[in-house]
């Protein structure tokens, strides 16, 4: 997987390790902890983090079967406080933030005035703050935008003295609870809530939503704890230490778009199928970031859409490799890979709008070789999200 | 029977005058689980350093080179069905091809065992 390469050869592998070497990423909390478990280290978004520890297709499986644990503590973690938040924030993103309750989690967009995506993030209410997580490889750009474009009023706090673990799976929420004390009981959690407990003694946020299309949780802590919260959560038998590789093959089987592959500046809201993101007070009244652009693509239809395909053979497409119907060229692959629940590879593409309905049959090329594809629905396997 | 190595992780057994080819121990653990092998066709003639094979594996799709020129002989059909015997038998059921070759010195470039293990530690 490793992030970016649709084609690796040997010979690159060893330049790239070479000169990743050079550029030194940069340690996270649990850095010791991962290698102490086996967790081969690769370098992702600036940091050193575990591609995996047994295997990817054994840690996918376990996931879903059970639950697993990853160290997401890459992302960027933010809050913003200040008198006029709601209408500050309002002016840049899509969100509706009048019905964003106490507690409350919401997945929005950062957006260029053109509508291009600068990146997905998520938005949870605090009683005195909004709590952000942002991607870990644009968490610096996130932060110098919003910086510029919030008024002085407006507090924006980095966390990095915070750890973010994901406890994914179906028996995530049996392990956690075991674990974890609160004002509430854990099960007083719906998908996209969150509030505060405590794991272990250490204090945490926790939210009901993940990465995987899986049941699970969020869990923000102090970075200097990280490593007593997982051997807490790995010491219950639901749980093992789950990599990067995983990470990425649970997240496309669940059609949930990677930004920097499925998601960029050159792409929109509308046509990446995230319109949900466009709150419905906001497509009425419009006034964030790219709107003029989005409102027309939302009235219009876009021209192209982001969609499932799935691949005949065992051979994988992967990000770049072009789709084509008959003689035209009418799209491109930006995510792709060999689904473990399934057993053949599947794929993200933006696909031009006439070619791109249900059952559309489609061909790819890759390195040469054209290999049918069809148009499925998203997701690939089904959400088990705990509504 | 003698066995080399090359650089880019292959390795090659030479048996009279037909030779095994396949990636090493130290690759497939590189490259996770294995998903599909394209193999080459028997009766292609393939020179020293050419792609000959692609392993794809969970993570990426990685080319294997000729380690030396010549003919290829057989693929290994096994892989069709069960491309994981790369990962469990890299250096022995899971070899890609075989062929015969058209210039034994070219041998002469790549590494012994020995000489492989101690590159593979320097990495």
């Amino acid at each position: 997987m490793t992030e970016g390469a649709p084609k690796q050869t040997l010979r690159e592998r060893r330049a790239l390790s070479e000169s990743d070497a050079r550029s030194e990423p940069l340690a996270l909390p649990l850095d010791a902890w991962h290698r102490a478990r086996g967790g081969r280290m690769v370098p992702f978004a600036g940091y050193s983090m575990p591609v995996q520890y047994e295997g990817i297709i054994a840690e996918h499986l376990w996931t879903r079967e059970h639950a697993g644990l990853f160290d997401v503590s890459h992302m960027g973690q933010l809050t913003l406080s200040g008198d006029g938040l709601d209408a500050a924030v309002e002016a840049l993103l899509p969100i509706d933030l009048s019905t964003l309750k106490l507690g409350s989690v919401r997945y929005s967009l950062l957006l260029d005035e053109n509508g291009g995506i600068l990146d997905d993030l998520m938005v949870s209410r605090w009683r005195q703050a909004l709590y952000i997580v942002v991607n870990g490889a644009t968490k610096w750009d996130d932060i110098g935008f919003l910086r510029e474009h919030l008024p002085d009023a407006i507090t924006l706090n980095h966390l990095d003295d915070r750890a973010l673990l994901a406890l994914q799976g179906p028996e995530a929420f049996a392990a956690l609870e075991r674990v974890v004390t609160g004002e509430h009981p854990l099960s007083a959690l719906t998908f996209m809530k969150g509030g505060r407990f405590a794991i272990a003694g250490i204090e945490a946020w926790i939210s009901r939503s993940g990465y995987t299309g899986e049941d699970g949780f969020e869990i923000s802590i102090p970075a200097d704890n990280a490593a007593e919260v997982a051997d807490a959560l790995c010491g219950q038998p639901e749980v093992r230490p789950i990599g990067l590789g995983a990470r990425d093959s649970l997240r496309l089987e669940a059609g949930l778009p990677l930004y920097g592959h499925d998601l960029s500046p050159e792409t929109g809201p509308v046509e990446a199928g995230l319109t949900f993101a466009i709150n419905k007070r906001r497509r009425e009244q419009g006034g964030f970031f790219g709107a003029e652009t989005i409102l027309a693509a939302l009235r219009n239809g876009p021209e192209r859409k982001r969609v499932g395909l799935a691949l005949e053979g065992r051979l994988a497409a992967r990000e770049g490799a072009t789709v084509h119907a008959g003689d035209a060229e009418v799209g491109r692959v930006t995510s792709g890979g060999y689904s473990p629940c399934l057993g053949h590879p599947i794929a993200m593409a933006y696909v031009a709008a006439e070619h791109a309905a249900e059952g559309a049959a489609l061909e790819l090329d890759v390195r040469g070789r054209r290999i049918p594809a069809r148009v499925v629905p998203l997701p690939f396997v089904p959400h088990r999200y705990h509504r | 029977m003698s066995r080399y190595f090359t650089k880019d992780h292959e390795w090659i057994a030479i048996d009279g005058d037909e030779a095994t080819v396949g990636i090493t121990d130290y690759a497939q653990g590189q490259l996770g689980d294995i998903t599909f092998v394209e193999l080459p066709s028997e009766g292609a003639s393939v020179s020293k350093g050419d792609s000959a094979a692609v392993v794809d594996s969970v993570k990426a799709a990685s080319d294997v080179y000729a380690p030396a020129s010549g003919t290829i002989t057989a693929a290994n059909q096994a892989l069709a069905d069960t491309p994981e015997l790369v990962n469990s038998a890299a250096e022995g059921d899971g070899w890609l091809w075989r062929m015969t070759l058209s210039d034994a010195a070219e041998l002469d470039a790549l590494m012994d065992e020995a000489g492989y293990r101690e590159y593979v530690e320097g990495l």
